[in-house]
C-alpha cells in the first residue's frame, strides 16, 4: 500500500494513504529504550566544565554576601560567577521586547525575588567540585517577609489573562439570569501550584566557537529561543545553533528560554570552555515556571427543568512580583455549556514566587476541574443525572460568541463513552454503590475541551535523483511522537514509503516549526510539510508534463497524480514515470520545495475551533480510611483527523492520568513563612504511580473538520487532562456524598468528613 | 557534597575500627544516606561502606528457632524469602509496602532500621530543625505538619519515624544485635529508637561507631503467623510513606484472643508499640467491640501536634481494620498491593 497524491485540486491532496492514519510505533522508540538517544545533558564535548547553580533560600530580599573565596579554594573549582563579575549581556534580562519574552534572573543584581532563584554559578572540573563549591558560598541575605498564598497581598484586576484575553468578559446579564433562576449554586474551588516535573531536568551544554554559539538544550521552541538568545548576546541568529532532538518531557516548562540556560551560556563565555549546567530536581521549582494556584468561585443558575440560565466563573490567581502571567482559568466557561448569560472575571495577587507560566493545558486544566465540579453540583441541585444535564445544556454554537463550531462531535463522545462505561446504570444519589467488599463506589464524568490552535510554521522537502525524499522542519519531539507523526505526513506529502524519506527535525538551523505547545504542533508542522511536499511534486509534474520525451507530456498539471514515487496520468494510469527518471532526464540532482502554514484568519473569524471529549471515571473509596483509588476510566475524544492512532491513544491516556493527578495527588507545598517549596522532589511531589492508574480506555470518535487546517488536525496533547480531573472529583463526591472543593482530594479531607 | 574518605572493609572488626574516626558513617545501600549527603543534610567525613561484609547477608534459623537476619540482607530478598514470609507474614507485607521495587532491591535491613525521618524541614537545610542542628528550633511546629506525630512528640520535635519494616518488628519483639568499639550488645527494637524529648538529635540508643549486625525475630513470634497483617494508609496507592500504618497479630483460640500484638507507624518518632491495647485484647472475644476498645486504648494519649488531628480517628479506624483483617486470617498469598486497605477485605462494611 502506498499513498496517492492528486494534483487536480487545491490543496493537492485528496486522500491520505497508508502512512497517515496508521498506528506506527515510535521511530525513536528503540533508541530511547536502549539509551542511544542523546538528550541535552548526554553531550560531553572535549574540555567540558561543569556549572552548578547556587540558589536562594529566601523568597524576597537581597544577597548581602557570598563566600566566593571559600568556593574558589575548593579543589577543582575553576570560577565563580556572581553579579560582580559575570560577562555582560547585550539586553536587559528585565526588559520586555515582546510578550513571549519573560523576565528572568541572570545575576543582574543582588535582588532575590523568589526561593530557588539563581544567585551564583560555580564552574568546576567536576560536577562534585562545582556542587560543593556552590554549598561553600554560604550566602547571607537581607530578607524581607515573603508574600505567599492567594491572600498574601492586595488583589487587583489584571490587564489581561492567558495570552491577551480580557480579564472581564460578559455575555448577557448574568446577575439578572442568576437572580431569576429557580436553582442556584455557589461554590469555591481551590487548586494548588503545580510544577511541570518533566523526567528530564532543564539542562544546557554551551560552547562558544569564536562568535558562534552551539548549544544542546531541550526546548519546545527552537527558533523562538534562538531569536531571544541572539538578542541577549547581541549576535546574529544564524550564529547560534541549538540542538534539541529529544526532550524528556516538556509540558510547557521548556517552551520558553529560562534564566539558567542564559547562565550556562554566560559561564561558557566566562571560562572560554564548553560548560554543562543541569538544574537539580529541587532547582526546577523556581526559575522555570509553574502553574499558579487558583481559587475559583462558580455561580450557576438553572431553571427547574435543568436548563442553565447563567454562569459566573471568577478566578483568583497569582503571578510573580516582577512579571505578568495570568492563568486563564475561567476562560473555558465561554465555550462549553449553552447558558444564555456567561461572565468570567479575574483578580490576581503578586507573590514572591517565580513567574507562573504555561503548564500543560494552561488555564483549562484548573478551570475544567472547577467548572466540571460545579456543573455536577448544579445537576444535583436540579435532580438530574450529570450526563443528562450536560446533554440538556449542549452548546450547538459557541455560547459566548454565537459562532458555529468548525466541527463538534461531542454528542458522539457522550454517547459512545457512556455506552462503553455503562454510565446509565448510575444511581442518581451519592453513596449508593458499594462493591462486594464494602468499598464505596462512585461514578463521575466530565466534559473535555481544548481549543484547536495552530501557529505559523515552515518546512522544506526535497526529492533526490535516486527518487528518495528528504523533509525538514525544526520540529520538537517532547516524547509525544513528533518524529513519527511528521515522518508519516512527510512520506504522504511526497507519495513515498516512509523508509524512502529522511525526516530531519530538532535543530534551529531547520525551517521554523514554531513552538510545540497549545496542542498545536501536529497542525503547525504537519501543514507546512504537506505543502512543501505538494510543491515538490508540482515541480516534478511541471518538469515531466512539459518535456516531450516524458510519457506524461501534455497531461497538464490537472491530469497527473503521484503515487509510490511515480507520477501517473490520471486518465491512464498505465502511463507514468518515476521521480528518478524525471530528474535524470532533466539532468537535475534534486528538486526542492518549501511550504508554510498558518492559521486561516477567515476561518477563525467564522468558526469556533475546539476539540472535545467525555471522560467517565469510577473510584473506590475506603469508607473508614478515606483512601481513594480510581478503578476504571473511559475517555471518548473528538479531535479531528488522527495522524497516528497509537500515539494519540498514548497522549490521551497520559492526559487522563494527569487528570487523576490533578484531582488526587499533585500539589507543591509551599511554606508560607519562607516561600520555599517543601516537597521539591519526585518522592514527595506526588504524581500517580502504576498502582493509582487503572486500565484506561481512551478512544477517538470520527470527526472531520474541513475548516481547522488543510489536514483537519485538532491536536490531542492537552485535552486528555480536561474533563478527566473533574470526572475523578465528581466520582469521589458520588462515592462518598461529600464534595471536596480543595484539590487535590486528601485522605485528611475524607477522614474529617467521615468519608 | 563535601569531600570525604571512603573505605570498604572486609570484616565487621575492620569496619568498626574504621568507623571509630570522628564523623564516620556506615554506608549500606545509601538510598537514604546519599540523598541526605547530596542535600548537605549530613556531611560525614568518612564513609565506611559495609556492603562488602558478606557475613551480614544471611538469614539463619538458630537452634532455639529464632530467625536471625543479617543487617545487609536486602529488603526485597527478605520479603521474598518463602520460609521467612510464611513465618512472619506481616513483616514481609510491611517490607513490600515500602518505597518502590527498585529501592527495596537495594535497601538493607540495617539501613531501613536507621533511616531518618521524612520531615521536610529536616531535609531543608535553610529551615530550623532541632534534630539536624540541636537547639536551632523546629520549623515544623508552625509549618506544614499534616503528616507529623500524634504520639510521643515533644515541643522540640514532632517528626515521625518513616519505616514500615520497624512496625511489625516492634510488634513481634524483634531484637537488634549491635556491635561496637565496646563489644557486642542487644536491645529490643522497641528500645532502639528514642522519643525526642529535649534531645531530638539523639534518635537511637546507638553510640558513635556502633553498627547493627543483625535483627532477630524470636521463635515465639511464629505463633501469630496465621493471623497477622500490616496495613498502611497512604496518599497514593504505592510508593508513598505511611500517613498511618498498623501491624496486628493475634493468636486465636476457640474464637477468642489468647494473645495480641499491635503497633503503629507514622504516628511517632519511633515505631509505636501499643502494649495496653494488647493487654486489653488478651482473653477477649475477637469482635468489633474488643477491637474498638483496643484502638481507643492505643490512642488514649494521642494529641495533634499541628494540622494533623485527623490522624487520630484515622489511626483508630485503621487499628480496628487491621485487627479485623488479622482475625480473618493471614491471606494465603501476599496481596497484589501489599498492606493496601484495598487488599484488606473484611471489615470495610464497618460504617454501612
Ligand atoms: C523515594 C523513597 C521512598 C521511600 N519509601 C519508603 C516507604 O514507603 N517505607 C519505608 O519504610 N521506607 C521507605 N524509604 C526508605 C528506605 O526504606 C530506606 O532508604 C532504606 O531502607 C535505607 O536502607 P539503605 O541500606 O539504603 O541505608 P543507607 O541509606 O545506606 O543508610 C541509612 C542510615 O543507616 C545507617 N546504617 C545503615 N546500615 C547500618 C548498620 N548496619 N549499622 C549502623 N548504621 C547503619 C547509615 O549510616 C545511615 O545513617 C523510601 C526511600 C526513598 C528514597
Ligand atoms: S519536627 Fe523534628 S525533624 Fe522536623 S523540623 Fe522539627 S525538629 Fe526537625
Amino acid at each position: 500500500m502506498t499513498p496517492e497524491l492528486n494534483l487536480s485540486r487545491d490543496p493537492a491532496h485528496i486522500r491520505h494513504g497508508s502512512n497517515i492514519g496508521q498506528p506506527l510505533s515510535r521511530v525513536d522508540g528503540l533508541a530511547k529504550v536502549t539509551g542511544r538517544a542523546t538528550y541535552a545533558a548526554d553531550n560531553n564535548p572535549p574540555g567540558l566544565l561543569y556549572a552548578v547553580l547556587a540558589v536562594s533560600s529566601i523568597a524576597r530580599g537581597r544577597v548581602t554576601a557570598l563566600d566566593v573565596d571559600a568556593a574558589k579554594a575548593h579543589p577543582g573549582v575553576v570560577e565563580v560567577m556572581t553579579q560582580a563579575n559575570r560577562p555582560p549581556l547585550h539586553a536587559d534580562p528585565d526588559g520586555k521586547p515582546n510578550p513571549f519574552a519573560f523576565r528572568f534572573e541572570a545575576l543582574q543584581n543582588d535582588r532575590v525575588r523568589y526561593a530557588n532563584q539563581p544567585i551564583a554559578v560555580v564552574i568546576a572540573e567536576s560536577l562534585e567540585a562545582a556542587t560543593e563549591g556552590a554549598a561553600l558560598l554560604a550566602p547571607r541575605y537581607e530578607a524581607e517577609p515573603a508574600r505567599i498564598g492567594l491572600d498574601a497581598d492586595a488583589a487587583y484586576v489584571p490587564p489581561a489573562v492567558g495570552m491577551g484575553s480580557p480579564a472581564e468578559e460578559r455575555h448577557g446579564d448574568v446577575e439578572a439570569a442568576l437572580a431569576g433562576s429557580d436553582r442556584q449554586i455557589t461554590a469555591v474551588y481551590e487548586t494548588p501550584p503545580h510544577y511541570h516535573n518533566a523526567m528530564e531536568p532543564h539542562a544546557i551544554v554551551a560552547e562558544w566557537q569564536g562568535d558562534r554559539l552551539v548549544i544542546d538544550t531541550p526546548t519546545q521552541g527552537l527558533v523562538m529561543m534562538r531569536a531571544r538568545l541572539a538578542e541577549l548576546f547581541g549576535i546574529a541568529p544564524e550564529n547560534i545553533l541549538i540542538r534539541s532532538p529529544y526532550l524528556g518531557g516538556g509540558f510547557g516548562g521548556k517552551g520558553l528560554m529560562a534564566g539558567p540556560q542564559v547562565l550556562g551560556i554566560l559561564a561558557a563565555k566566562m571560562v572560554g570552555r564548553p560548560v554543562k549546567l543541569v538544574a537539580r530536581r529541587e532547582q526546577l521549582y523556581g526559575p522555570f515556571g509553574h502553574r499558579s494556584p487558583t481559587r475559583q468561585t462558580l455561580r450557576l443558575g438553572a431553571n427547574a427543568a435543568g436548563q442553565l440560565a447563567g454562569i459566573h466563573h471568577h478566578a483568583r490567581i497569582a503571578t510573580s512580583s516582577f512579571e505578568d502571567f495570568y492563568e486563564s482559568a475561567a476562560h473555558l466557561t465561554h465555550t462549553l455549556y449553552a447558558a444564555p448569560a456567561i461572565a468570567t472575571t479575574y483578580d490576581a495577587v503578586r507573590m514572591d514566587t517565580g513567574t507562573p507560566l504555561f503548564v500543560r493545558a494552561p488555564g483549562i486544566a484548573p478551570g475544567s476541574i472547577a467548572l466540571e465540579s460545579a456543573v455536577d453540583e448544579m445537576a444535583a441541585a436540579c435532580g438530574l443525572d450529570p450526563l443528562a444535564f450536560r446533554v440538556k445544556n449542549y452548546a450547538e454554537v459557541e455560547p459566548s460568541t454565537g459562532k458555529p463550531f468548525s466541527s463538534k462531535a461531542l454528542r458522539e463522545c457522550y454517547t459512545q463513552g457512556a455506552e462503553r462505561f455503562g454510565w446509565w446504570d448510575r444511581p442518581l444519589k451519592p453513596r449508593m454503590m458499594r462493591d462486594k467488599d464494602g468499598f464505596l463506589v462512585g461514578w463521575g464524568m466530565g466534559t473535555a475541551t481544548f481549543h484547536a490552535l495552530m501557529f505559523a510554521g515552515q518546512a522544506r522537502a526535497v526529492i533526490r535523483r535516486d527518487g528518495s525524499g528528504v523533509v525538514e522542519s525544526g520540529a520538537h519531539d517532547m516524547g509525544q511522537g513528533a518524529w513519527t507523526a511528521f515522518a508519516q505526513i512527510a512520506a504522504d506529502s511526497l507519495a513515498l514509503e516512509r523508509d524512502q524519506v529522511t525526516f530531519r527535525a530538532g535543530t534551529s538551523d531547520l525551517p521554523d516549526a514554531g513552538i510545540a505547545g497549545g496542542s498545536a504542533h501536529t497542525a503547525t508542522v504537519g501543514t507546512p510539510i504537506h505543502n512543501a511536499g505538494a510543491a515538490v511534486i508540482a515541480k516534478l509534474a511541471e518538469l515531466a508534463t512539459s518535456d516531450q520525451r516524458s510519457p506524461l507530456f501534455g497531461a497538464g498539471n490537472a491530469g497527473v497524480i503521484a503515487r509510490s514515487g511515480r507520477l501517473l496520468r490520471r486518465d491512464d494510469e498505465g502511463r507514468g514515470e518515476s521521480y528518478a527518471d524525471i530528474l535524470a532526464r532533466a539532468g537535475l540532482d534534486q528538486v526542492e520545495g518549501s511550504g508554510s502554514g498558518m492559521p486561516d484568519p477567515a476561518a477563525n473569524e467564522q468558526y469556533a475551533m475546539h476539540s472535545h471529549g467525555a471522560v467517565f471515571a469510577e473510584v473506590k473509596v475506603d469508607p473508614d480510611l478515606g483512601q481513594v483509588r480510581v478503578t476504571r476510566m473511559v475517555g471518548a475524544f473528538a479531535a479531528g483527523r488522527i495522524i497516528n492512532p497509537k500515539l494519540v491513544k498514548s497522549q490521551l491516556i497520559g492526559g487522563m492520568i494527569w487528570g487523576i493527578s490533578l484531582a488526587l495527588h499533585e500539589e507543591a507545598v509551599t511554606d508560607p513563612r519562607s516561600g520555599r517549596i517543601m516537597n521539591a522532589n519526585l518522592g514527595e511531589y506526588h504524581v500517580p504511580v502504576n498502582a493509582d492508574v487503572p486500565a484506561i480506555e481512551a478512544f477517538t470518535v470520527e470527526e472531520h473538520d474541513p475548516f481547522v487546517n488543510p489536514l483537519g488536525i485538532k491536536g490531542v496533547g492537552e485535552i486528555g487532562i480536561t474533563g478527566s480531573a473533574g470526572a475523578v472529583a465528581n466520582a469521589v463526591a458520588h462515592a462518598t456524598g461529600f464534595r471536596v472543593r480543595r484539590f487535590p482530594v486528601r485522605i485528611s479531607d475524607l477522614v474529617r468528613a467521615g468519608a | 557534597m563535601n569531600r570525604f574518605d571512603y573505605v570498604k572493609p572486609a570484616t565487621v572488626a575492620e569496619a568498626i575500627a574504621a568507623a571509630a574516626a570522628p564523623g564516620a558513617a556506615y554506608l549500606a545501600s545509601g538510598t537514604n544516606l546519599l540523598d541526605l549527603m547530596k542535600g548537605n543534610v549530613v556531611r560525614p567525613a568518612r564513609l565506611v561502606d559495609i556492603t562488602g561484609l558478606k557475613e551480614l547477608t544471611r538469614i539463619e534459623t538458630s537452634g532455639n528457632g529464632d530467625v536471625r537476619i543479617g543487617a545487609l540482607v536486602r529488603n526485597a530478598d527478605l520479603a521474598y524469602d518463602a520460609s521467612f514470609a510464611k513465618d512472619f507474614p506481616a513483616v514481609a507485607e510491611a517490607l513490600l509496602s515500602g518505597a518502590s521495587a527498585q529501592l527495596r532491591n537495594a535497601a538493607t535491613v540495617g539501613g531501613n532500621l536507621l533511616q531518618r525521618t521524612r520531615c521536610a524541614y529536616f531535609y531543608d537545610t535553610a529551615s530550623a530543625c532541632n534534630k539536624r542542628t540541636a537547639g536551632s528550633g523546629c520549623d515544623a511546629r508552625d509549618g506544614e505538619n499534616s503528616q507529623h506525630a500524634v504520639l510521643g512528640w515533644s515541643e522540640a520535635c514532632i517528626a515521625t519515624n518513616p519505616s514500615d519494616f520497624c512496625v511489625p518488628l516492634t510488634a513481634f519483639d524483634a531484637i537488634v544485635e549491635i556491635e561496637g568499639p565496646a563489644g557486642r550488645r542487644e536491645v529490643s527494637l522497641d528500645a532502639l529508637h528514642l522519643l525526642p524529648g529535649r534531645t531530638p538529635e539523639r534518635e537511637t540508643v546507638l553510640v558513635p561507631g556502633e553498627m547493627i549486625v543483625a535483627v532477630r525475630l524470636p521463635a515465639a513470634a511464629r505463633a501469630f503467623a496465621g493471623h497477622a497483617r500490616y496495613l498502611k494508609v497512604r496518599e497514593r496507592n504505592s510508593y508513598a510513606f505511611a500517613v498511618v500504618s498498623t501491624a496486628a497479630g493475634l493468636v486465636i483460640e476457640n474464637g477468642s484472643i489468647r494473645e495480641a500484638r499491635l503497633a503503629l507507624g507514622g504516628v511517632a518518632a519511633k515505631p509505636w508499640r501499643a502494649r495496653e491495647a494488647e493487654t486489653l485484647l488478651a482473653g477477649q472475644a475477637a469482635d468489633a467491640r474488643a477491637f474498638e476498645r483496643a484502638a481507643d486504648a492505643a490512642l488514649r494519649d494521642a494529641k495533634p501536634s499541628g494540622d494533623n488531628a485527623y490522624k487520630i480517628p484515622l489511626a483508630r479506624q485503621l487499628i480496628v481494620r487491621a485487627l479485623q483483617a488479622a482475625m480473618q486470617g493471614t491471606p494465603a498469598r501476599m496481596p497484589a498491593l501489599p498492606a493496601s486497605p484495598f487488599s484488606s477485605v473484611p471489615g470495610v462494611l464497618h460504617d454501612a
